[in-house]
């Protein structure tokens, strides 16, 4: 596991037009000098953006790697739920405060803890 | 000069870039009421208009992530997202870095902030700023709160930075605007992305609208994050907002939700007499 890493790839990418054509032009060249795992290079490589998801990477990195990838908005949420469903909750990373247990899932949480708020009368 | 404008609004970047997937009247209420914003900032007349934001690992990255950060240079550009995703063309934005300086060195009287000579906007800034200084003529200075990497900046040393903001702002000649930009509630980039908890924000823009530091303080970062998302750690910039505006209250200009914008969409501002 090396969030850190596959996160400080996808920042240099985002922001840097020459991490951008290196990528394009040889995706696990570009990857040499960070420190990943060969879950982590695939995942990249893919692009799967359902398992960098479940990864922990952040979705303000992680937007913007998919819209590189021409990947549509809804598109893009909806993989993330694909990988979720997949490979099971957020392993790490701010998501993984509560694991995110998958959109069904959270809702029911929210409106069980609404209830139970308006039950209590707060 | 005192203050001119302390003021807030919401940064989505779906505001723009998805804006032909809202619903055309919420959109348009929302746009009537930033160029309200627009307006009160512009009959303030200011010289220069600070944006404190909550980037989105643009520029600041975990390898050396400041709780506090000014920039301090003669201009800035963006947008760093594409502009055909985020509906808004490459842009120089002025700066000056002569009145960064001095506004700098007076908050680190205080304040630990660190500065930035160069600095790429993302929707943080860009997106206000397509609607608050459309044509790039006013000078602005960004201004970044760590909200995204944990440890994030401590709620009551986002309202003390508001002050020490406050202080810099008063003391220098110029005419200084401030606006924070972020959302309330919402889990952006997320599968839940969409999601938008209206109580929540309402309480939270009572409490600012009031400035009541102890209410605006009362939040921990878990059960934010549970009842509010992780793009609720962002109130950090309406809290600085408050902080720079202590001992006034203010009003809420505007507020709705619009899913497909993944946020509360908000402008609020408080009277500063």
């Amino acid at each position: 596991m090396s969030l850190y890493y596959v996160q400080k790839f996808l920042y240099e990418l985002n922001r840097s037009p020459a991490v951008q054509q290196a990528y394009t032009a040889d995706r696990h060249a570009s990857l040499d000098g960070f420190t990943l795992t060969d879950e982590e290079v695939e995942a990249l490589t893919a692009p799967d953006i359902g398992k960098l998801f479940h990864l922990g990477v952040n979705g303000q990195i992680l937007m913007h790697f998919a819209a590189f990838h021409q990947i549509e908005w809804a598109d893009y949420l909806q993989r993330m739920r694909d990988g979720i469903d997949e490979h099971g909750p957020v392993r790490e990373g701010v998501y993984a405060m509560t694991g995110y247990e998958g959109v069904d899932a959270h809702n029911a949480r929210l409106r069980q803890q609404n209830d139970n708020d308006e039950t209590n009368g707060a | 000069m005192p203050l001119v404008y302390a003021g807030v609004c919401s940064h989505a970047p779906g505001i723009r870039g998805r804006a032909d997937q809202a619903d055309p009247a919420a959109k348009d209420a929302l746009y009537a009421a930033m160029d309200d914003q627009r307006a009160a900032i512009e009959a303030t007349e200011p010289d220069a208009l600070i944006v404190i934001a909550a980037e989105h690992f643009a520029n600041f990255f975990m390898n050396n992530m400041p709780t506090f950060a000014i920039g301090m240079a003669d201009f800035y550009n963006g947008p760093i997202e594409d502009p055909a995703w985020l509906g808004i063309d490459k842009f120089e934005a002025p700066g000056d870095r002569n009145l960064s300086e001095r506004l700098i060195r007076e908050v680190m009287q205080t304040v630990d902030v660190a500065y930035a000579e160069e600095w790429l906007f993302d929707h943080g800034i860009a997106v206000p700023l397509s609607f608050l200084t459309p044509n790039f003529d006013l000078p602005v200075i960004p201004v970044n709160i760590n909200c995204q990497g944990p440890p994030l900046t401590p709620l009551h040393r986002a309202y003390a930075f508001g002050e020490a903001l406050r202080r810099a702002a008063d003391a220098v000649p110029e005419r200084i605007a401030l606006v924070g930009t972020g959302g309330i509630s919402h889990w952006p980039a997320t599968p839940d992305s969409g999601k938008i908890n209206e109580a929540w924000d309402q309480d939270f823009l009572d409490r600012w609208a009031r400035n009541d530091r102890d209410a605006l303080l009362d939040y921990d970062d878990a059960q934010v994050y549970a009842d509010a998302g992780q793009g609720g750690f962002e109130i950090r910039t309406f809290i600085t907002v408050s902080g720079a505006a202590a001992g006034s209250v203010g009003s809420v200009h505007h507020y709705e939700p619009i899913p497909i914008f993944a946020v509360g969409c908000t402008t609020a501002s408080y009277d500063l007499g």
